[in-house]
């Protein structure tokens, strides 16, 4: 396989995931809004945007820190390239730049999503806004699906592994953005916007109802760091994407006999979380653990594009 | 209906019908308007689904749009095609003798056929690579011939496309619509297959290998990329064949051998089906702003390690000014007279041909010899004053620059438009292999069709639109012509593509 081609297929698939990713957080953003019992607020958006590593980028749009428009920014914005649209945009231009690759499903899939994200310019109220969001979601299981059906060969695995690179990278973020915010020093825990704050962290990763099954004592955050951080059984937490990532860089290897750098990085990092505990990465400060994940992700992801020679 | 002045694929001139196309007419008379409509829609529901699109020059990459697909296909019969099929060996096998010819011991010059100037001057005279001879000696591999009729027997060329043409995804695209929209028809007919295309393609490919790899070569398909208004059409063909689908980034060249970036190291590559033009090939040896290209493959290339397709250099043979002389050329390497005709062309840099053009603005075609894409061009009976005498300006500054030709009464075919089934004029574009050993035709090709009334011009970019062109087997022989064992299920069901962006009018 082409080096371009495995760097197109593994920016695709990170791209996906992004925009799956933003719709969701806006989507639990926009319900924590309108459900808090005491409204949550601009606090809710700015956090969002803090999630979506987005904060400077609208403040110098000028714009009101209010729903529709920050909403508009994390959707739609061309200016953002952290959009849906920006990332739905790439994501097309990537796969049609290695259309051969993949499936006829797989395209026509992506396909769907950029005509669908095309047809939307103004979220004017958030059933508009929940409309394009519902939408971006159904095509990105629709992709999702279609890389099952594909062959299991390594256009899928480069896919596969941007996906799980992203979702280690948005789930760190956003439990470290929300963890920050809602968990102050010394402040108690408890109440009715807390409550609703942690359900929308769980919403955002589609973990609502598989936290239920597994923690039966209630909402309690510390359990929800466990899950988001340490439980292999959520696809989307740093433990089953770390997994996931050390699986593929191994198939990859098995086809291409090309081991390296990537490898050992992966390797170490899902180590170093398989003999850890909840308790212990509280102790050395979550914030701190969170932030050296990021930095951990960021360099297996330079580690990829080197072994791979993506660039 | 039809203006019965002209010649219509389908319901013929005059009181002379296709008898052969009988059941065809009862089909187009039977059948609703509102039929065809309802399955015209389902056609271009699929081009935009599948995201065949092509980017028009000078617009957005949004502004991405899919080319205009006609439901009613135009029909050659099987005698037509047989001497269709030999006009067009004779006219390719002579295009690739000429490139060797003046790539080489220039036979054709010294005996003063074709006037020495005219090619060595010419800028498409590739005089960096004049002393290389290419891999088997073939420099045309690919050639897609642009035909236009006027009457029952009455083909003529008008363009040789040497270079890199496009559009033989539409003939398999069209087809698979076809089958899928009116099967109805395949039954009525003894349709040729033209799924054998890619198959022929890859052996052509093949068969022009550097020795040291004839055993198992490795191909590739160059194209400039995404942005490219053809690209559709390089990623089909690409997965169609089974090959890489490269950019220049991805090759490198070290000590005379093109090597692919791959995951797991580079590879070795032998054959390079290109579709970007010589002048972007090479940056040490042509263009050096280009960036499409890959520094030392003209190298490789004189060195006999990779073989390009086409040739560079082929730019020659189907230059307007080259073009008006291919009779000649054909008569001087095949012995006969050219079975396929030329248009009638006026050659401006000759001062008696600039003065009758110049008096018969009006009636004549202007063309650009280096134009393309139906751009630089006069219509002169569908011409306004103004667009005339701009021409007329231009000629007297540049005459050189300039051919004419006489309008023809292009032949019409039935085509589904607003108020219903109207005539509209259509062009031909068949494609023409030819490998190390023998020349392939399959049986088909792009058919074009002005889809403005009255309109000739059928490039895509200028309202052009498209139309599936079946060949009819001998009906006691049909399944002999299916090439090289390919099978139906080999190709992609994808529907359409992007369209003929090399294509000149």
């Amino acid at each position: 396989m082409l080096s371009r081609t495995a760097a197109s297929l593994y920016w695709l698939g990170r791209y996906i995931e992004r925009a799956e990713f933003t719709a969701q957080l806006v989507e639990a953003t926009l319900r924590l809004d309108q459900l808090a019992a005491r409204p949550a607020g601009s606090e809710a958006w700015s956090s969002a945007l803090a999630v979506a590593t987005a904060t400077a980028s609208f403040e110098a749009t000028g714009a009101p820190l209010q729903p529709a428009d920050v909403a508009q920014y994390l959707l739609l914005a061309a200016a953002n390239p952290g959009s849906i649209r920006s990332c739905i945009d790439a994501a097309r231009h990537n796969a049609r730049a290695v259309r051969t690759a993949l499936s006829r499903e797989a395209w026509l899939s992506i396909n769907r999503a950029w005509i669908s994200v095309r047809g939307h310019q103004h979220l004017r109220d958030s059933e508009r806004i929940l409309n394009l969001i519902e939408e971006v979601k159904a095509d990105a299981r629709g992709f999702e699906g279609a890389l099952n059906r594909m062959l299991h060969n390594e256009a899928r695995a480069f896919i596969a592994l941007g996906t799980a690179v992203e979702r280690a990278n948005g789930t760190a973020r956003l439990l470290d953005v929300k963890y920050h915010l809602l968990l102050p020093q010394g402040e108690a825990v408890g109440g009715a916007v807390d409550r609703d704050q942690w359900t929308g962290i769980l919403r955002t990763v589609s973990a609502v109802t598989a936290y239920r099954w597994l923690y039966r004592q209630g909402l309690r955050p510390w359990l929800v760091a466990d899950f988001l951080i340490l439980r292999d059984e959520l696809p989307r937490s740093l433990m089953a994407s770390m997994e996931r990532i050390v699986t593929l860089l191994n198939r990859i290897g098995q086809r291409t006999g090309m081991q390296g750098e990537a490898d050992r990085l992966a390797r170490r990092q899902r180590g170093a979380m398989r003999g850890t505990s909840i308790d212990s990465l509280f102790q050395g400060g979550l914030h701190e653990y969170l932030g050296r994940f990021i930095g951990d992700i960021a360099d297996l992801d330079r580690a990829i594009s080197q072994q791979f020679r993506f660039t | 209906m039809q203006d019965r002045q002209v010649f219509d694929e389908i319901f013929g001139v005059g009181d002379g019908q296709r008898p052969e196309l009988g059941a065809l007419t009862d089909w187009i008379g039977q059948m609703p308007v509102a039929d065809l409509k309802r399955r015209h829609d389902a056609a271009e529901a699929a081009f935009r689904q599948i995201g065949i699109t092509f980017a028009v020059y000078g617009e957005e990459e949004a502004a991405e749009r899919i080319i205009p697909f006609d439901i009613l296909p135009r029909v050659f019969s099987a005698r037509e095609w047989a001497s269709l099929t030999r006009g067009l060996e004779q006219r390719v096998a002579a295009i690739n003798a000429f490139l060797l010819d003046i790539y080489g011991e220039r036979r054709i010059l010294r005996d003063g056929i074709v006037p020495a100037d005219l090619i060595l001057r010419n800028p498409q005279f590739a005089a960096p690579i004049a002393d290389i001879r290419p891999p088997k000696n073939v420099f045309a591999h690919i050639c897609g011939i642009d035909l236009v009729r006027t009457g029952p027997t009455d083909f003529f060329v008008l363009e040789d496309n040497a270079r890199t043409p496009s559009g033989v995804s539409y003939m398999i695209e069209n087809r698979e619509a076809m089958l899928r929209l009116c099967p109805e028809l395949f039954a009525m007919f003894p349709v040729q297959a033209v799924d054998g295309y890619p198959d022929a393609l890859l052996s052509t490919l093949r068969s022009v290998a550097p020795d040291r790899a004839t055993n198992e070569p490795v191909c590739v398909l160059l194209t400039p990329g995404p942005f490219n208004s053809a690209f559709y059409e390089h990623s089909f063909l690409a997965d169609n064949l089974g090959i890489e689908l490269v950019e220049a980034a991805d090759l490198e060249v070290r000590d005379d051998v093109v090597w692919m970036r791959t995951i797991s190291g580079p590879v070795r590559v032998d054959v390079i089906y290109r579709r970007i033009d010589d002048d972007f090939l090479d940056p040490l040896v042509f263009r050096a702003d280009s960036l499409l290209g890959v520094p030392g493959l003209i190298a490789a290339y004189r060195a006999g390690n990779v073989a390009l397709v086409n040739a560079p250099g082929t730019g020659i043979a189907d230059d307007k000014a080259i073009y008006s002389y291919m009779p000649e050329i054909v008569r001087y390497y095949s012995g006969g007279e050219a079975l396929l005709p030329n248009v009638q062309t006026f050659r401006c840099r000759e001062p008696e041909a600039l003065a009758y053009t110049l008096d018969h603005l009006d009636e004549l075609v202007v063309k650009l010899v280096d134009g393309s894409g139906g751009y630089g061009m006069l219509v002169g009976p569908t011409s306004s004053r103004a667009e005339i005498d701009r021409f007329r300006a231009a000629l007297k500054a540049e005459p050189h620059r300039y051919i004419a030709q006489p309008t023809l009464a292009l032949s019409t075919c039935p085509t589904l438009v607003e108020d219903g089934l109207a005539p509209r004029h259509v062009d031909f574009r068949p494609f023409v292999l030819t490998r190390a050993d023998g020349i392939t035709i399959t049986p088909g090709g792009l058919t074009r069709v002005a889809l403005r009334e009255g309109s000739l011009v059928v490039n895509s970019s200028q309202g052009g639109g498209t139309k599936d062109s079946f060949v009819l087997g001998d009906p006691f022989l049909t399944q002999s012509q299916s090439l090289e064992g390919m099978h139906q299920s080999q190709i992609l069901p994808d529907l359409f593509t992007d369209p003929a962006t090399g294509g000149r009018a």
